[in-house]
């Protein structure tokens, strides 16, 4: 394993190839947390009343909570009062009405990451609300969209705008007093995307999200809400990617998903925000709360992530089947590298009867990296004939990395049908030297052996989303496998 | 092709290859046979590039070039193909895809232009019916949940289709029935050429009633101990190794 292993090094000391920064005047508020802050975010926003209420509520409550401690990762303690709760970028005061005015600084940024926001992206079949620090800068394709009578619009333009709606669902999944994260996110959140596929709609497009961090020091907290009316069908796309940062950032977002009955929603990430540099110094915190609700019969809901960045992943995009014929799946890939700690999963709450979940959990570990897979499977005493299939197979590159696996299983109901399957392999050193003797060299070999362990979940992906997914996944391998 | 001369190799301190000489031609076939242990797969997986194995000592060229510099991969884009007597599964990669970036690495070493998907399944199937393959093997997994058989058949029909200049074929007829053994064989025979050479690793003759080699080389405790035609595998079959050992024996005292 001497080749493989000196690979693995090479690899972990690629440098973040997203890593540079946008030099923009940004509008920012003064460092720390406070009611004033939360109600000059409020009033830059021009929400309404019941929003800074619901934000003053939370933010209340939050100052009641303690940081959790039960996951599996290691983290100096964040001191809350040095992070800046709201930077957007300066621009004339009525917001750009298009592409031309939007800076074009932003623009090239995008560029760089290779997002096609202008309207190329109508060739891909994307429209993109791209999020640049806290603020919506552009959204595409909305006449088209509207036309369907689909609403999909930056998080603070629909509190102005569809405020019965935001009423109606916001906190409807993940309360504002949920997790200490999302009650944070609650309180302070700035952006975000928002999404209402009305009754029998199948929306044409996938819809696209990029976030991106900019502003030193800047915790983004973006919130995004999608409601899929009965009968809906929506496939959603997030993309992140972050530039280079010596400081650690916080990013806490909630994603709140509603599902009515026989409404399907598909929400994918490809998650690549900094992961710090070889020696851990530097990264994104990412501490996330995603929940969707099968709130109606026969509705459906699929994560599928592909997360190979942050320098601390935190996050379990989660299912409660509450309609009887219900379905939930997680589809995911955790890729760590160097000193990178991931602990994520998913949990499935059976609620309704007849209802199914599906978790595929792939986990790669390179470097001194930890991965942790955590999932709750629970059935509740009324869910009939739940069903869940749960596969965990773990990847190891190298010697020095770690996997966990911690399930949770409980189930109150005796009809119920569990199966469970968890693997950990190493990439084999015979592997290795078969695809050699074909001709394949050590890098090329390591990514097809990775890809491959993780087909299951990049054939969820949309096709052009998991042709990107691959290439990241690559990327991220790059030096970090041999 | 390849000149092989006092080639020596450990693994994890223990030394396998106790001075091997070899010359194969272009256009021949050659047979190596021994008793268990006596260094007739590491040979194989040395030439082929394995790096668990170090060469301590000797040389070996192939078409002139210093083999033991070059790396695995580059000697198989250079034309040396090892069929594995264990092929190994890779779990989400199929025979097709995985074959497809072999054969363009290859043809990217030899100048050539990828073969494009369509050109790439008219040489798959054409090389498939040499080894009475099923297409369908061939989009799943590599390996994976093949009957011993089955691997060894694809073995072949990855030799046919990228078609090596020097093929090692390392114990591929153990583990057959009678009927994989005849096709396994006709497939070697039908790429058997005037400008390739094949190296036969076995334990037994029988495999040599149907791939009839130019020369049998008899290798005992890490050397080669006696050379000679096709006529040596049946001299063998029927005295066995223990006698040759025994010579062997008495003439490594004698020369110590």
């Amino acid at each position: 394993m001497s080749r493989a292993n000196s690979t693995i090094d090479e690899w972990a000391e690629r440098e973040y190839k997203y890593g540079f920064v946008t030099d923009i005047e940004t509008d920012s508020v003064p460092p720390g947390l406070s009611e004033d802050v939360i109600r000059v975010i409020s009033a830059k926003k021009q929400e309404p009343e019941f929003m800074l209420e619901w934000r003053l509520k939370a933010y209340r409550h939050w100052q009641t909570m303690k940081e959790p401690t039960w996951a599996n990762v290691k983290y100096p303690p964040i001191n809350y009062d040095e992070i800046i709760y709201y930077s957007a970028p300066k621009q004339n005061k009525d917001g750009p009405k298009s592409l031309d005015e939007v800076d074009p600084k932003l623009l090239e940024t995008y560029e760089k990451l290779g997002i096609p926001l202008a309207e190329r992206a109508a060739l891909a079949g994307v429209a993109v609300d791209a999020v640049f620090d806290s603020v919506s800068v552009a959204t595409t394709f909305k006449g088209k969209l509207s036309e369907l009578g689909i609403i999909f619009c930056p998080f603070s333009e629909a509190v102005r705008e569809h405020p019965d709606l935001i009423r109606k669902y916001l906190g409807s999944v993940v309360p504002y007093s949920d997790n200490f994260f999302a009650t944070l996110n609650s309180a302070v959140f700035t952006d975000g995307s928002f999404v209402y596929i009305p009754k029998g709609v199948r929306c044409p497009m996938e819809l696209s999200t990029y976030f991106r961090i900019n502003a030193a020091s800047t915790g983004q907290f973006e919130r995004t809400l999608i409601i899929a009316d009965e009968g809906a069908y929506v496939s959603y796309l997030e993309g992140c990617t972050a530039p280079m940062r010596d400081e650690n950032q916080l990013h806490a977002a909630v994603v709140e998903l509603v599902a009515l009955g026989d409404a399907t929603i598909k929400y994918s990430t490809v998650q690549n925000w900094y992961p710090g540099d070889e020696n851990g110094v530097g990264g994104i915190y990412n501490f996330v709360t995603k929940r969707g609700k099968c709130q109606g019969d026969n509705s459906r809901i699929s994560w599928t992530q592909v997360e190979t960045g942050s320098a601390i992943t935190w996050k379990y995009p989660s299912c409660i089947l509450m309609g009887d014929n219900s379905v939930g799946e997680f589809y995911s890939i955790a890729m760590v590298n160097n000193c990178q700690q991931a602990d994520t999963g998913t949990k499935m709450i059976h609620i309704g009867k007849n209802t199914r979940s599906t978790i595929i959990s792939k986990g790669i570990s390179a470097g001194r990296a930890q991965n942790t897979y955590r999932g709750a499977v629970k059935i509740n005493s009324g869910a009939d004939n739940a069903r869940n299939f749960t596969q965990c197979d773990s990847l190891l590159l190298g010697d020095k990395c770690g996997a966990h696996t911690f399930p949770y299983i409980e189930v109150k109901n005796n009809t119920a049908k569990m199966e469970h399957e968890a693997t950990t392999s190493k990439i084999g050193e015979d592997q290795l030297f078969y695809c050699n003797q074909r001709g394949l060299n050590l890098e090329d070999a390591v990514s097809m052996i990775v890809n491959g362990f993780c087909k299951e979940v990049f054939r969820e992906l949309p096709m052009e989303f998991a042709v990107e997914a691959q290439r990241l996944l690559d990327v991220s391998l790059e030096g970090s496998v041999g | 092709m390849l000149e092989i001369r006092n080639l020596h190799a450990h693994v994890e301190g223990n030394e396998i290859l106790k001075g091997i000489n070899l010359t194969v031609n272009a256009g021949e076939v050659h047979t190596i046979m021994g008793p268990n242990g006596s260094g007739k797969s590491t040979l194989a997986q040395v030439l082929a590039g394995r790096d668990t194995y170090e060469v301590t000592e000797g040389e070996v060229t192939y078409c002139g070039e210093d083999l033991i510099e070059l790396s695995c991969d580059a000697r198989a884009r250079k034309g040396i193909f090892l069929a594995f007597q264990y092929p190994v599964e890779i779990p989400g990669v199929s025979t097709n895809y995985f074959l497809r970036a072999a054969l363009n690495s290859i043809r990217k070493e030899q100048g050539l232009d990828d073969l494009d998907a369509v050109d790439f399944l008219q040489l798959v199937k054409q090389k498939a019916k040499l080894v009475e393959m099923d297409g369908s093997l061939l989009k799943r997994s590599i390996n994976e949940g093949f009957s011993g058989g089955e691997k060894k058949r694809n073995e072949i029909f990855q030799m046919a289709v990228l078609d090596p200049k020097l093929a090692i074929l390392d114990e591929t007829d153990s583990g057959l029935d009678i009927d994989a053994l005849r096709i396994v064989s006709n497939g070697i025979n039908k790429i058997r050429g005037a400008d390739r050479a094949i190296i036969l690793v076995t334990h037994y003759q029988r495999l040599l009633n149907y791939v009839v080699p130019d020369f049998v080389h008899v290798l005992v405790g890490g050397r080669i101990v006696k050379s000679g035609g096709k006529e040596l595998a049946l001299e063998l079959e029927e005295s066995g190794y223990a006698a040759i050992e025994k010579a062997a024996e008495q003439a490594a005292t004698v020369a110590s």
